[in-house]
């Protein structure tokens, strides 16, 4: 009894001198790496050996990246890494040199090499990875007494420290987010442009050249009019056969640009059409309070429209269920059937059609499909429903409230009785000191008291007024920058 | 038996559905051009039969379905014969859903054929039903796994195909040329088949086919 109670105490324990262990033994990795990087800049800025630095940076980022897990591990923080993205592989001009600035290669070596030269030098974060390293020996000393008598609070210290200089700043979770949305905004005009061409050919080859067909056919019965009557019918007949079918060509390209019910009736009822359509047995089920935006509408009803289609052709299904729901702003949508599984996004080009076109939503798509089935694709198309700019206020923590309230409540205090009405006191000799401290002071003083009161009753207004405004916008950022999508 | 209602926001082709039916020996009591207009002369004119098209002004949607669901809501029965561009089958079945007959839902592209185009005309205003081909072929297809079908031969499936559009013995034989008693004893060997109860009622026989085939396409 006595030893099964003290047993999970016991392992917890020597898990967390584990840890501490690890950690020191970083510690003489740091000292290494320290040693080198000292090494390394000397001969990059004073030798000007500039092929040293990235072989450099990338073994202090490896120490870095694993004082992150091994602190955040041990504590659970999740420390992020803070580096700004990886520049994209340099592309060829039309005549296949490189550029880089007014420099022509032949190779793309030499432009990958500065691409990422610069991105090293100037991300603040591989400057930052350098001061922890400097640091991090004399914090470790400093806290080895506390790591070794309670190394649970010891480790939650050394999280916080390390998170103080390694995590993500809001500057470098915005640097990665405004590289993905340039990535999904290329990805998106890309498929939009394909789309463009396709629908351009299918009415250049298609509608174009039936109607041109239709015109002779009309004007060859107009010629044959007076002449063969009998003839001329026959052409004309033939020229509304002609007529029909290119109408139903038609109806069958402007389903495939926008469905005319997703229009008329938008997500749900396409989707209830589209399963009636199919040959499986498809069951709908849509809970939405709101439609959400055209385009996310046409996002979900292609996917869906896909996966019914992979189901019947490649997946030998008989039903599928297919439920559409929100949570909260997100748009959430399950097809499940009944089939072989064993789908895999990496050989079907219909999946990976879906992957582009929600990524345009910052939307994912995760497969469940074991051999055998059954197989279930679940997609979340996040912040694309209406509510999402109703609720969701960020909450400010209690300490900054309580300031917030404080100065709110106590700023007239200075600025006024004891700035300003005292300066205007002052300014016009008044006699009456009444309780402005100013004038109780020596002369010299009177006014710099004045002047003092008057700034600090501003500075704390400007602060009240700030502190939420700039807690909204991390806490803003730091909290809706998908984590997934920026660090892969 | 021949006042007629049309409601179509593309001008040139409601001037020719006004022709076309003028040219037949309808009377045109109203031609609308929005979703309001269309609903307020369904309700005062009680037209003898409509026709509607789906997507009208003011939203350009499915207002002319709304307008036809409404006014057959108010005056159960109310002949409707709706055209599109593009036919659904969740817009036949909410139109066929009140089970009361008079209803039509037509591609457009059907006004081509006026002949057939008016003999629909003519079905859905004596209580009838016209359903387009297509979307016969669609619940046929959707119903592709379904027995009692299967065991169909292949020309009782084209009498099922006729008769779920709407048409009477007649009518089929005419356009299937065949005798009207061996198109009798067809559906007859239809109705057998997918057992339902024989009905000398052209329109009430068409309902309980469409019936038959919605059900069990949904389970």
């Amino acid at each position: 009894m006595f030893g099964s109670a003290l047993f999970p105490d016991t392992y917890g324990m020597l898990r967390k001198y584990g840890q501490v262990l690890a950690l020191l033994a970083l510690g003489v990795a740091e000292l290494v790496t320290l040693a080198s990087a000292f090494l390394c800049l000397l001969c990059v800025f004073g030798l000007g050996m500039v092929f040293l630095f990235p072989p450099q940076v990338r073994m202090a980022r490896w120490v870095t990246g694993t004082a992150r897990r091994l602190a955040g591990g041990s504590t659970g923080v999740v420390i992020d890494p803070p580096y700004l993205p990886e520049p994209p592989p340099p592309q060829p001009q039309a005549d296949g040199l490189y550029r880089s600035h007014r420099t022509l290669y032949k190779t793309p070596r030499m432009p990958a090499w500065n691409d990422r030269w610069k991105w090293m030098v100037t991300d603040p974060a591989t400057w930052r990875d350098l001061l922890w390293l400097l640091l991090d020996p004399l914090v470790k000393t400093a806290l080895l007494p506390l790591l070794v008598l309670l190394p649970g609070r010891g480790l939650r210290v050394y999280a916080f420290w390390c998170e103080l200089l390694l995590a993500a700043t809001p500057a470098s979770r915005m640097a990665g987010r405004l590289a993905h949305l340039n990535r999904a905004r290329n990805l998106a005009v890309d498929t939009q442009a394909v789309e463009m061409r396709r629908i351009e050919r299918d009415l250049h080859d298609g509608t174009q050249a039936r109607l041109v067909a239709l015109g002779m056919t009309i004007g060859a019965a107009e010629r044959l009019m007076d002449t063969d009557p009998g003839a001329a019918r026959a052409l004309m007949t033939k020229a509304k056969e002609a007529s029909a079918e290119t109408l139903t060509e038609l109806r069958r390209l402007i389903r495939g640009v926008h469905p005319p019910v997703l229009a008329e009736r938008g997500l749900g009822d396409a989707v209830r059409a589209l399963a009636m359509d199919s040959p499986l047995r498809v069951s709908v089920e849509v809970d939405l309070p709101h439609r959400p935006e055209a385009p996310v509408e046409a996002a979900a009803y292609f996917a869906v429209s896909e996966l019914l289609a992979n189901a019947a052709r490649h997946g030998g299904a008989e039903t599928v269920q297919i439920d559409i729901s929100s949570s909260g702003p997100n748009l959430r949508v399950l097809v499940t059937d009944d089939g072989w599984g064993g789908a895999d996004p990496s050989r079907g080009s219909g999946l990976n059609g879906i992957e582009r076109r929600l990524a345009a939503f910052d939307g994912v798509m995760a497969i469940d499909s074991p051999p055998g089935g059954p197989t279930t694709v679940a997609m979340e198309l996040p912040r694309v429903l209406p509510e999402y700019w109703a609720g969701d206020v960020v909450k400010l923590p209690r300490w900054k409230t309580a300031t917030v309230i404080f100065l709110w409540s106590t700023s007239w205090l200075p600025l006024f009785p004891q700035g300003i009405v005292a300066g205007v006191a002052k300014a016009l000799g008044s006699e009456q000191r009444s309780w402005f401290l100013a004038l109780y002071l020596p002369e010299p003083w009177q006014w710099p008291c004045i002047a003092f009161m008057t700034l600090l009753g501003t500075a704390m207004y400007v602060v009240a007024a700030t502190l939420p405004a700039l807690h909204n916008r991390e806490a803003y950022m730091c909290q809706n920058v998908p984590r997934h999508v920026l660090f892969p | 038996m021949n006042r007629v209602l049309v409601a179509e926001d593309l001008y040139l082709l409601r001037d020719g559905l006004v022709h076309l039916l003028q040219a037949h020996g309808f009377e045109v009591v109203a031609a609308v051009e929005s979703g309001p207009e269309l609903l307020r002369g369904l309700l005062e004119l009680r037209p003898d039969v409509s026709v509607v098209d789906v997507r009208l002004p003011p939203t350009f949607t499915d207002e002319g379905l709304q307008a036809s669901l409404e006014a057959r809501r108010k005056i159960p029965g109310l002949p409707v014969l709706v055209l599109s561009q593009h036919v659904e089958q969740l817009y036949a079945r909410e139109l066929l859903a009140d089970g009361s007959g008079g209803i039509g839902y037509l591609l457009k592209d059907r006004v081509f054929n006026a002949e057939q185009f008016i003999d629909a005309v003519r079905r859905v205003a004596a209580g009838g039903t016209a359903m387009d081909p297509e979307v016969i072929a669609k619940l046929l297809a959707g119903n592709a796994r379904n027995e009692p079908l299967a065991a169909l031969t292949p020309r009782e499936r084209e009498v099922l195909e006729q008769m779920a559009e709407g048409r009477s013995n007649a009518a089929i034989s005419q356009h299937l040329y065949l005798s009207e008693s061996t198109v009798a004893k067809h559906t007859a060997g239809i109705f057998a088949k997918l057992g339902l109860a024989p009905s000398d009622d052209d329109n009430r026989r068409v309902l309980a086919v469409l019936a038959y085939l919605h059900s069990r396409q949904a389970t």
